[in-house]
This record gives C-alpha cells, structure tokens and sequence, in this order.
C-alpha cells in the first residue's frame, strides 16, 4: 500500500476524472452501437486509473501525447467534456471542428497533443515536444502514453534512445493492457514486461499495477520529478487490461468472456479504488455522491451540447489544410 | 549583389534565420561536427552552439517526428534528410503526422517545419542515393514542396519556408550545390508559390525547376541558335502550391508546352501541369504537350547507364522540336 497522506482534493479528483472516462466511454459504447456517432471508436474502460494517475501528477503546462484509444487521455488532462463529446459526434463545437473525431482528438490548449490513428505514432512527437522544451530551457514535462502493442514499432526504439541520449524531460508511459488489437501480448512480444526494453536504452523503469491509481500516481510523480530535473526520461509500465473489445463493436472472438469477468472483478480501476477508499474512510459517502451525481449531470450536458451543435458547413472541409496568409 | 555557391546561399539563410529567431534550431545526421556533406553547414555549431545544431542518432523516423513535436510544442525546426531518399524511411511522419496534423486538429496544431532534402542524380549514387521524389509530396495536402534552381532562390526560399508556419519540403539538388550565381545583398525572400519566367520567348513554353532547369536554358539557346526557335523558360521553383497561372500565361503566347524534369516521368510532376493546362486552356494549344523525365527505371550505377535513362539537353531540344510539329 503506498500513497496514504494524499490530500483529500486529489482523491476526489481521481475519481471524478475516472468515473468521467468511464461514464463518457459508456455513453459513447451506447450511441455508436445506436448509429448515432460515425466512425472507429476504441475505449479506455478498464484503463482510467493510467491516464488519471498520471495526468493528476502534471500541469496544465505539461505536455501528453496519446493513441488511438484516447478519450480517456484527453479528458484525463482536463478537456472539456462537452467539446469532446460534440467532436466525436462530428460537430462544429467539437474541438478539432469535426475534423478528427476519435482517433484524432486533442486539445492544444492544456497541452494534449492529440490522439494518433497510427500505433505507435506518439512517441516521436513526445521526443519533440521535450526537445523544445530543453531547447527554451523551460521546466516542462512531455508525457508519451502508448500500449503494449505500440512498443513493437520501430517508433519506440528511435524515440527512447534519442530522449536518453539528450536526457530529454519525457516520461514513456506503457499502458499494457494484454492485447494488441486482437493479439494476445505473448504471441506478439518477446517479453512479458515492456518496462524490461528501457535497459536498451539506459533508462530507468518501473512496473506498477495500473489498474491502482495511488501505485500509478506514485510512480508517475517520481517520473516526472525525474524529468524536470534534468535527469532525462523514464519508462512507466503500467499492467492494466482492455475491459471493451479492440473497437467499438468488436466481436471478441480471440478472447473468452470468463477471461472478461474475470478481470472486471478482480482489476476493474474504479471498484479498486472505491475499497480503497471506503476502507481506509479517505473520503465519505456523501463526496463521493456528489461527485457521481456531479458526472452524471455533465455527461447528461455533455451529450445535450454534442446532439444540438450543428454539424460543421460542408465548405469548412477547405479550411485548415494550410495555414491562411496573413498579408 | 555578389556571388555565392547555392551550398554558401543556403548556409547564409540558415545563419540570418537563426540570429532573427531563437526559436529556429536545425538537426540532421553528421551535420554540425562534419558540416554537412555537401560543406552547407559549415561554422553553423561555432556561432549557436552543438544544442541548436545538433547532430543526431542515425534514426530518421525520429528525426522528422521529434520535429514535428518540437514545432507543436513552439520551436521552428529545421531537418536535414541527408539525402532525399531517406524521407522513405520516416514516410509516416511525413504522410500521417507532418501532413494532417493541423487539419485533422481543427486548425489547433501549427508546424513550422523545413525539411531540407538534397535529391536527384550526382557522382554515380546509384539507386538509393540519386532520386527525385518531389511528385510524391505533390500528392499529400497539407505540405508545401519548394524546389530551387540557383543560388539566389536557395537562399531566399530557405528563409521563406524557414518563416513559413507550414511544414514545407525543401528539395535541394546536389549537383548544385556547387554552383555559383549572384545573390543579393541583404535580408530578402523568393515568395512561396511563385514562379519565374527566366527566358522570354514565343515559340514554346518549357517548364522546369531545380538542376533540370540548366539543362533547359542549354536547350534554349541550341534551339534559338540552330533552329531559330525561341523558347520561354519557367523555373517553376515551388511544386506546392504550383503556380500554375504564370504557366496558363506564357502557354497563351506560346501555344506549345514542354515540361522537363530529373524525376521520372511517369507519375512526376509533368504529367499534373500537362492535365491542368489541358482542362483549363486547351484551346490554347496548337500541338500535344511534351513530358521529358527520367526513364521508368531505377537509377543505375555505371556512368553511362545513368546518363542514358535521365534527360539530357539534346532530348529537351528533341521534345521542343516534336511541339513544334
């Protein structure tokens, strides 16, 4: 057990923003199978606890890039639910203006470099951001969240050695949650545990229960501190597991459904961390009430807002290709 | 005005850019300790440093994407390709990242981004070292693809996409890095988007940019010399956007086309200015349009293999005299 003085504020974060995923992620599950969102869709249920604990230990200022599955990333930095519900329904309020939709949302307003179609295609951008941070000499923090998966593309193994070479202020945050796609981790990755690859690079490591937000936070707090010390970049493996299929209507034929319950009974972030906290009496019935009835009535909104924006003008598809001239 | 070598031209850009804009920094493989291969980066590291001139792991993909996060993140990135060819290597960052990311954002992402591409056939490279791949750039919205020809655009170019908040592609050729033209004193910039006419002339057009060009203007002046054909010459200088009015204009006093370039011809750039002009001002023309390009064939190794499949002066004549059928 780690993590037992942590003021009551961020565990009510915590939960707010993983009860935020979950909820938004539920609703997102149940309008897609309506016909009423377009386009792929990957959920983060099961995952909220790496997103969160991570992102709680950041500021504003920091700097996270994602993956395909990144709703959870992006509201775990602090986006507006509204604007990310309006741009996965395809609306002109959405923050990418209906341009991105799931795979490409992002908010470059708290430091949310986007979600990226391509596996593997976070961890350069990362090397980046912390690169120019170096450069400006300024304090930030540049956070790459990929899975287990993402960790056989060559992507991985240019950025790691680069951000260690340069000791570059970024954190390498592995969300292993057992599956590829619908590849199990065995069959695809000669090692069970990502966080074994950072030796390659001389980079410090650790593996933590991802499914446990105060061992993820923890652990993430340290990362951090690391980084904007100076004392270059870190690879964080949280062990998690995908609760939702690959996409959202998945068929799941590569997994049995015990295996499912199995791990929403034993691993489910969200349950973890209720025991937690009602155990050791860190926050009472009543906050955390509040904070469900709180989520509840933003989702209700969020999805209000989202099914009465307008749909962008078709002539909007030409904007933003270039930069316009200022003359 | 004084003369400068194309490869002192581009030093002199990356040199006035980088006193304006401390946000301007430049990476690349073996160039701040070795200078470049090419001498264009030469004393670069002596007045900013081995941080802002920064040699790199041999990692191409990281290359171009930890330049793309460097400009999302507020710094201007330039990247050195080292060759041209090795933009295959990182072509996801280039197709999927570089490309898309202010669009598929919503107008949230803004990357100020060169990447500099020295391409096309020099010293027998052979087949992985000699291509010119600007076509393929010319395919992908999103970026901007210039291509100079002579010492005075390569420096005003440079510093125009260096300025420029898009990710732009700057191919520089190698065989003319040694060339040497006059250049202008001063802080200027050769415009994005614009081309030039270089030789004025009647009788037919000839589009052509980057080293082709020379072979072009030779061209010219054997046709006008033994043929008594004039020819007007475009240096077509930026491939994206492409300005293709200056080319509508010139093909409505000349009535005949011939676009040249080192690429090869199928697919190049040649065969997209030809469709433009037939669909907008075909009535224009007197004779069929003229692509002069590379053979469909990698580059080959031994001397005379390579100069046989890349287009020489006598087949742009040969072309030119086929329009003026």
């Amino acid at each position: 057990m780690v993590n037992t003085n942590l003021p009551a504020d961020l565990l009510k974060e915590w939960y707010y923003r993983m009860l935020m995923i979950r909820r938004f992620e539920e609703k997102i599950n149940e309008k897609f199978l309506a016909g009423e969102i377009p386009g792929f869709v990957h959920l983060y249920i099961g995952e909220e606890a790496t997103g969160v604990g991570v992102c709680s230990a950041l500021r504003k200022t920091d700097y996270i890039t994602s993956t395909h599955r990144g709703h959870g990333h992006t509201l775990a930095k602090g986006a507006d639910v509204k604007r990310c519900m309006a741009e996965l329904y395809g609306r002109k309020t959405g923050y990418c203006k209906g341009k991105g939709g799931s795979m490409h949302i992002a908010d470059f307003s708290i430091g949310m470099l986007g979600a990226n179609g391509v596996v593997g295609g976070g961890f350069n951008l990362a090397v980046g951001a912390a690169l120019a941070v170096q450069l400006r000499k300024g304090d930030q923090v540049a956070v790459c969240f990929f899975g287990d998966g993402a960790s056989n593309r060559g992507t991985f193994h240019e950025a790691l050695n680069m951000a260690s070479v340069w000791k570059l202020p970024a954190v390498f945050v592995c969300e292993n949650n057992q599956w590829a796609s619908t590849t199990p981790l065995h069959e695809a990755t000669a090692v069970t545990d990502i966080a074994l690859r950072a030796s390659s690079y001389a980079m410090p490591s650790t593996i933590v229960d991802g499914n446990d937000v105060f061992a993820v936070y923890e652990a993430a707090v340290e990362a951090i501190e690391r980084a904007r010390q100076g004392g270059g970049p870190t690879l964080v493996e949280c062990k998690t597991y995908r609760i939702k299929g690959h996409f959202v209507g998945d068929p799941e034929q590569y997994r049995t459904r015990e295996e499912v319950i199995s791990q929403l009974e034993e691993n489910d972030p969200l349950k973890n961390f209720l025991i937690r906290v009602q155990s050791e009496q860190l926050l009472g019935e009543q906050e955390l009430v509040a904070i469900e009835e709180q989520v509840a009535a933003e989702i209700e909104e969020a999805v209000r807002f989202a099914e009465t924006s307008p749909y962008p003008d078709p002539e909007e598809a030409f904007d933003d290709v270039y930069v316009e001239e200022v003359s | 005005m004084r003369n400068l070598s194309f490869s002192q031209a581009t030093l002199e850009a990356m040199q006035e850019e980088m006193r304006r804009d401390e946000r301007v920094f430049i990476m690349g493989e073996d160039i701040a300790k070795q200078g470049g291969i090419f001498g264009q980066f030469q004393g670069l590291p002596k007045e900013f440093g081995y941080e802002r001139v920064r040699d790199t792991p041999i990692s191409e993909t990281a290359l171009v994407g930890a330049g793309i996060g460097a400009a999302l993140a507020g710094a201007v990135p330039v990247i050195d390709m080292h060759f041209a060819d090795f933009i295959g290597v990182t072509m996801d960052e280039v197709l999927n990242q570089m490309a898309k990311m202010r669009y598929m954002f919503g107008g949230q992402a803004t990357l100020p981004l060169v990447l500099r591409a020295p391409d096309g056939v020099t010293q027998s490279a052979a087949a992985q070292h000699s291509q010119s791949l600007e076509a393929w750039f010319l395919h992908i919205p999103g970026i901007k693809v210039v291509i100079p020809s002579n010492p005075a655009d390569a420096k005003g170019l440079l510093k125009a996409a260096i300025r420029d908040p898009n990710p732009v592609i700057y191919f520089e050729h190698k065989n003319l890095f040694r060339k040497v033209g006059p250049v202008p004193d001063g802080d200027y910039l050769t415009p994005i988007g614009k081309a030039a006419v270089v030789r004025d002339g009647q009788d037919v057009t000839i589009v052509s940019y980057s080293a082709m060009l020379g072979a072009c203007l030779e061209a010219a002046d054997q046709l006008s010399r033994q043929h008594g054909i004039e020819a007007e010459v475009i240096d077509l200088r930026t491939i994206v956007p492409m300005d293709l009015e200056t080319i509508y204009t010139s093909v409505k006093k000349t009535h005949r086309l011939v676009i040249a370039h080192e690429a090869v011809k199928t697919g190049g750039v040649g065969g997209e200015i030809a469709a433009s002009v037939s669909e907008n001002i075909i009535e224009y023309l007197d004779a069929p349009i003229i692509r002069v390009g590379a053979a469909f064939t990698p580059v080959p190794f031994s001397p005379p293999l390579e100069k046989r499949v890349i287009p020489q002066v006598e087949q742009i004549v040969e072309a030119v005299r086929k329009a003026r059928w």
